[in-house]
């Protein structure tokens, strides 16, 4: 039995083509890691073969041996060498396709070792952390990384690819290497504590993880068997897991008591109490009961829509104001005024209309207010625009109420609530009026300005605006009469 | 006027507000670009670390602003939620790209938004943070936009031109589902802005073809994502939905996220999450319909439209299909291989390379590392093989379900996560 260590890769590869020349079987010889002592038996009877042998004893190995070998040199496992002889015998001696035969024992070893060095390799790419120095107004970026196996020179290329811009050094126990924007520098290998310990940034990474975490699921299984803990030491992320894992069954707990909105809609009340056909009657009785939002709390009652079964125009507004609130009547007030007359002028005649609003309740906020007019000094109920929950919550009024007008051909949607609720949001009045769309709740849809924006106007616009209203609303009576 | 919040801040609500979505790959995009001088896209994607919640950290994972118009109801952002609101300038994220990038802590951007103003400026603001990383300072690293449907025409292309990976997320399976829970959204925008992504991919590709050396156009594809739980549509809806995006739009990637009870939640939502478990048997039964050449008719077995939550897909339908079996593994197509129960696409590939040399033996299986308890009811090997007797047995169901301990979450998602089914 011969022994012989080996230094390297391309060590290897000079020993075995001497071995195999001289038709020594991987019985007879132990390769084993040569650990800077001296061989027990020395290399002495080492068969070294001379140029003239090397050239007379090429055999052709499957390429895909050589790359597998190459890739296993990098293995820490001092059986390697043995292992990789081993092999190369067999192909040579046994079955040339032997690497295909995966469930062969010595493939199989192999195919695991070369799957650890694989995993290792991705695992640097993936956890070496650069740690930012500036020297001299010049910026490096310098990592210390303990990889499982000696795979450095494998994986340096690829960081210096993808780091071509930046000098940057990975600082390694067994060796190091460093880019410099044009080529490579290899080094000793440098303890841990020789790094650089501290880079400002790693704060703001740590936020971002903290907050990417999803504590509903946690799965630390998971999470170690892709990032295993030997590498933790080095990854500035790792030092919160233990404190993100404490904190998460009360930030979950946290999350399931704040909930918001309602958790009904006015379909709810709806389905829950009518059987269709629905009517127009028993919707408006119905609604003076609804609770779906909040808005019924403060308000005086239901303002429904009203307005005859066979109105072939729909007018949509957003919610009744103060008086209408107290009427019980939608466009009683100041708005509804300028609408009858804009309506007049138009030509339309608006009891044939059925006119109701997208939010069924009067919204409002209590201010102190001066006295102004005739309104005496005092508490003031001030109009306040419903929100999306609001307007989500009641919504399903309005469309009952259209189901129940088949003769129903145009839909005008008076100011942006409305245009909003019907068309979605972010449509502008300003890039919609003066012409028939279609949306979801009908093929012909015009929208203008709501009255009571009118009014708000500034004295400059304000006629064009109610000229622009009479101007939509005969659109509407064109539409439907023509 | 609101206070100036610090980047700290801001980067821990627009990366909690982002953390809803699934997708994480960073691969598929062949070469670096041309020119990079920080950043590659070279092979497989890489995971720089992982969360306590076991999902990988690959991609800086962030909102440009939650700020929203919209109303989604399973959304934490949507404008009637309570949540803290922020938002990041173009600059702001370029830097803390790159200082991520440069530390080698992400492979790149997932960049998405909330809907601001209206579709075009969001989309154009999401735009000139790809563009100013490429062109600016040369980064050749991942990016993903996340495109806002409804968006014009010449702002997609321009995505795409910066972009590695564009998606539209359909949000929900269904149509109706969109209704209840989004009322302002809608199937047909959305399937039109995959499609029209689809075509200028398809377009740049003969371009290519033709040696026209046009820019590359989103190499990385098209991916969306899916809300499941949220609503009480059947996986076989959700997959149908899924098969149609993968054969119409050539959807590289369906993302199924399990609705997870988020803050400031709505109440009409479900209080709990869906089980983990049914987001993993949708992803198993994703892989069977794109590498194992099954179809939605064939996975879905069972009368309510559901996966079966206790056995995988493949596994559930060779229980029905049981005169499919047993297939020699020595003789059998690869088609027949990949439909036994336990056996995954590389496993196959590995036999089929074996048996050129030699005839294998139970014991060859084994090695393999194929699920054995799963495969050996309905395989024939060169030796005896005893277990393939329970195909008559009548209680062959329970001789094949993973006992209790060994349907942990851990294995199914690490079944889901390979495609070894």
């Amino acid at each position: 039995m011969q022994t012989i260590s080996i230094t390297d890769y391309a060590h290897w590869r000079e020993i075995v083509r001497g071995l195999i020349h001289s038709e020594i079987s991987p019985q007879h010889v132990q390769l084993l890691e040569a650990n800077g002592q001296q061989s027990l038996f020395g290399d002495a009877d080492l068969p070294s073969p001379t140029a003239a042998q090397t050239r007379s004893t090429t055999f052709r190995v499957p390429p895909k041996f050589l790359s597998l070998a190459e890739t296993i040199a990098c293995h820490r496992s001092g059986s390697r060498w043995n292992l990789l002889y081993r092999t190369l015998w067999r192909i040579l001696h046994e079955h040339r396709s032997l690497l295909e035969i995966e469930t062969d024992d010595d493939v199989l070893q192999l195919t695991k070792m070369e799957k650890q060095i694989r995993r290792d390799a991705h695992k640097m790419k993936a956890f070496v952390r650069f740690r930012r120095v500036e020297q001299g107004g010049e910026e490096f970026f310098i990592a210390w990384h303990q990889p499982d196996h000696r795979i450095l020179r494998r994986v340096a290329p690829f960081f210096s690819r993808r780091f071509k811009g930046m000098n940057w050094t990975i600082l390694t126990p067994d060796e190091s290497v460093s880019w410099d924007q044009t080529s490579l520098t290899w080094g000793q290998g440098v303890p841990r504590h020789e790094a650089p310990a501290f880079d400002q940034l790693e704060d703001l990474w740590r936020t971002y993880y903290a907050n990417i975490f999803n504590p509903a699921r946690v799965k630390v299984k998971m999470m170690k068997s892709e990032m295993p803990v030997r590498f933790w030491k080095t990854l500035p992320e790792a030092e919160i897991i233990a404190a993100l894992l404490a904190d998460a069954p009360r930030r979950v707990d946290e999350m399931v008591e704040k909930h918001e909105g309602f958790a009904e809609t006015a379909a709810d009340l709806i389905t829950a109490r009518l059987t269709p056909p629905l009517t127009l009657s028993a919707l408006r009785e119905l609604a003076r009961e609804c609770t779906a939002c909040s808005l019924h709390c403060d308000a005086t009652q239901t303002v429904f829509g009203i307005g005859p079964e066979q109105a072939r125009i729909v007018l949509l507004g957003e919610q009744p104001g103060d008086q209408e609130d107290l009427a019980g009547k939608s466009f009683v007030g100041p708005a509804g005024e300028l609408l009858q007359e804009a309506a007049e002028a138009a030509g339309l005649r608006l009891s044939e209309c059925y006119v109701t609003n997208v939010v069924k309740h009067f919204k409002f906020k209590l201010t102190e207010a001066p006295a102004l007019g005739r309104q005496p000094r005092g508490k003031r109920r001030l109009h306040q625009k419903p929100d999306a929950r609001e307007i989500r919550a009641c919504r399903p009024w309005f469309e009952a109420e259209l189901s129940c007008l088949p003769e129903a051909q145009v839909l005008i949607c008076l100011g942006a609530t409305a245009l909003n609720a019907v068309a979605g949001p972010g449509t502008r009045i300003h890039d919609r009026r003066g012409r028939i769309f279609s949306t979801r709740h009908s093929q012909q849809t015009i929208a203008t300005w709501h009255p009571a924006a009118i009014l708000r106007s500034p004295d400059t616009i304000r006629d064009t605006k109610r000229q622009q209203l009479i101007d939509d609303l005969k659109l509407a009576v064109d539409t439907v009469f023509a | 006027m609101e206070r100036q919040q610090t980047l700290e801040t801001k980067l821990s609500i627009l990366a909690d507000a982002a953390k809803y979505d699934a997708s994480c790959a960073s691969s598929g995009s062949g070469s670096t670009r041309k020119g990079s001088r920080i950043g590659s896209t070279e092979g497989m994607g890489i995971c720089h670390s992982y969360t306590p919640d076991g999902r990988c950290i690959s991609l800086l994972k962030i909102l440009l602003t939650n700020y929203c118009i919209y109303d989604c109801q399973y959304c934490v952002n949507r404008v009637t939620s309570d949540t803290p609101r922020a938002r990041f300038t173009v600059e702001e994220i370029v830097n803390l790209t790159l200082d991520f990038y440069k530390r080698n802590y992400i492979e790149g951007l997932f960049l998405s938004s909330g809907i601001i103003q209206n579709s075009d400026y969001t989309m154009e603001q999401l735009t000139r943070v790809a563009k100013t990383l490429r062109t600016e300072h040369r980064f050749g690293g991942y990016i993903h936009l996340k495109t806002i449907p409804g968006a014009a025409d010449e702002l997609m292309t321009e995505a795409g031109l910066w972009a590695d990976r564009l998606s539209v997320n359909i949000e929900l399976p269904t149509e109706m589902d969109l209704q209840q829970l989004a009322p302002e959204k809608n199937k047909p925008e959305i399937i039109t802005a995959m499609t029209g992504i689809k075509d200028k991919i398809d377009e740049n590709k003969c371009e290519r073809k033709a040696r026209k050396r046009p820019p590359k156009f989103a190499p990385a594809g098209q991916s969306t994502q899916m809300i499941v739980g949220a609503t009480p549509t059947p996986d076989t809806e959700i997959l149908r939905t899924a098969s149609d995006l993968y054969t119409g739009q050539r959807l590289r990637r369906v993302y199924y996220s399990a609705y997870s009870p988020i803050p400031h939640a709505d109440a009409q939502l479900p209080g709990k999450s869906p089980p983990l478990i049914r987001e993993h048997r949708l992803y198993q039964a994703d892989w069977l319909l794109r590498f194992y050449g099954f179809n939605v008719d064939e996975i879905a077995v069972r009368e309510d439209r559901n996966l079966d939550l206790e056995i995988d897909p493949k596994l559930a339908w060779a229980l029905q299909q049981r005169d499919y079996f047993p297939v020699d593994v020595n003789t059998a197509s690869r088609e027949q291989l990949l439909r036994i129960p336990g056996i995954g696409a590389r496993s196959v590939q590995r036999i089929l390379s074996i048996r050129r040399h030699k005839r294998l033996r139970t014991d060859d299986l084994k090695k393999l590392r194929v699920a054995w308890k799963r495969a050996r009811s309905f395989v024939i090997t060169e030796d005896y093989n005893p277990a393939v007797a329970n195909l008559d047995h009548s209680d062959l169901r329970t001789i094949v379900t993973p006992k209790k301990k060994q349907l942990s979450l851990f294995d199914t998602f690490d079944t889901a996560l390979r495609g070894e089914l």
